[in-house]
């Protein structure tokens, strides 16, 4: 089977922000893309959890995304504003893909 | 003073209140007992449907008059108002706090708490004493407004933000907005017909649900107790426990004028005393990423919740009663 190589970016931010940060990829032309909830963590801020949680402030959610390698950089200028001051973790990781002319 | 002994101590042997402190104990001693998210969510969701549709049945049944009008804009005013006075007194009290968290707390402390509401309209009813209906009309005007002095607030010290039209959003067609004003409206439309069509649904599963409610309320404050180490000093403690004196007191000053029945000025109180920890949180998130979270959820949740539902809500009541008759 012909693998493709392709970039990981996975977005891990605070819910409260889903909606501007897929707004700025659809408009970096990234428009496949999985949100996924995310049960709790430890970091910088603190621990917390979504179990309970009353209110969206103090939920995370993970925005991974799969992309050629040639449209890593639009991407991540896309995203850095929004991401800025906010709490949150960017990663890339090197991948493979089937049927690259889909991404 | 006894009679606020006396309220004090009946409210803290209601189930509602033991509910609480059950979930706040169980969460100290790390219990693992904990609510999905998504129950949480639900019970919330169900809790300002009932409350929001039975005050517009209860509109429904009394008549609007002017003072329904009056008491929605005297609670805007007290919205915009109370951050300012939230702002001095925190900067007074705790100095090592920052210009932009003191502006993301004070509009907490200028929102209101819906679950206070609920909690305090349902001791109330307990008690048989009367209150307007139309008190949570007021309650939803109550929620936005302190936003807009915040990140005044926030500009102001330098580091606040331009309100987009995505945080126009996120501040007028908040969800719980959307719901209590919603069920409010169908409430009045569909009037005492209405409410007793749904009513098995609405009322009389509602004080099992809160305290349920109300339980995981005390285990999501019990957690940020236990996580708020480094973040609450002495002054931030007293301020969590002053700052609701004060706003009851100018909200009781407000039902006076308003002439508020005792059970209304106790809500105007309440209202004023309480902090919002659903609606203004997610704003400050967008709006002002750089103030601590763990300051003011923890000041909200841990310090003038707890407060003001054990030992604010009969002062309210005994004071309100003092004054206003009844």
């Amino acid at each position: 089977m012909k693998m493709h190589e392709a970039k990981r970016v996975e977005i891990m931010i605070e819910a409260i922000m889903e909606s501007q940060v897929t707004r700025s990829l659809a408009a970096a032309g990234v428009t496949g893309f999985t949100i996924l909830p995310v049960l709790g963590g430890s970091g910088r801020s603190g621990q917390w959890t979504r179990e309970g949680s009353v209110s969206r402030a103090s939920g995370m959610i993970a925005v991974i995304c799969l992309v050629a390698p040639t449209r890593l950089d639009a991407l991540l200028e896309a995203i850095f504003p929004v991401l800025d001051d906010h709490i949150g973790v960017v990663s890339v990781t090197d991948t493979q893909i089937l049927r690259a002319e889909r991404f | 003073m006894d009679q606020i002994l006396s309220l004090a101590g009946q409210n803290l042997l209601s189930p509602v209140i033991l509910c609480f402190v059950l979930g706040l104990s169980a969460a100290l001693a790390r219990s693992d007992l904990t609510f999905p998210e998504a129950i949480a969510k639900g019970m919330s969701l169900y809790l300002l449907f009932a409350i929001g549709f039975k005050g517009g049945a209860s509109v429904a049944e009394h008549g609007a008059d002017l003072r329904l009008g009056m008491a929605v804009l005297v609670g805007v005013v007290l919205s915009f108002l109370l951050p300012f006075a939230a702002y001095l007194l925190l900067r007074s009290l705790a100095r090592g706090v920052s210009a932009t968290d003191a502006a993301a707390v004070a509009g907490h402390y200028g929102s209101i708490s819906i679950v206070t509401f609920v909690a305090a309209s349902t001791l109330l009813q307990a008690r048989g004493i009367t209150f307007e209906g139309y008190m949570v009309a007021v309650a939803a005007a109550m929620e936005a407004p302190a936003i807009v002095s915040a990140l005044w607030l926030a500009t102001r010290g330098g580091s606040g933000t331009k309100i987009t039209p995505d945080l126009w959003r996120e501040i007028m067609l908040n969800g719980s907005i959307v719901l209590l004003l919603g069920a409010f409206t169908i409430g009045w439309i569909t009037g005492e017909r209405g409410l007793a069509e749904i009513a098995p649904l609405i009322v009389a599963p509602f004080k099992g649900v809160l305290c349920l409610f109300l339980l995981d309320m005390g285990i999501v404050a019990g957690r940020g107790l236990r996580n708020a180490r480094g973040v609450i000093s002495a002054g931030v403690i007293a301020f969590g426990l002053l700052m609701p004196l004060v706003g009851a007191s100018v909200g009781a000053l407000a039902g006076l004028l308003l002439g508020l029945s005792a059970g209304g000025v106790t809500l105007m109180m309440v209202l004023a005393a309480s902090a919002s920890y659903i609606a203004v949180p997610a704003a400050m998130r967008v709006a002002l990423p750089k103030a601590n979270p763990a300051l003011y959820l923890t000041l909200a949740l841990a310090i003038t919740f707890p407060f003001n539902l054990t030992l604010g809500i009969p002062l309210y009541m005994a004071v309100a009663s003092a004054l206003a008759g009844g």
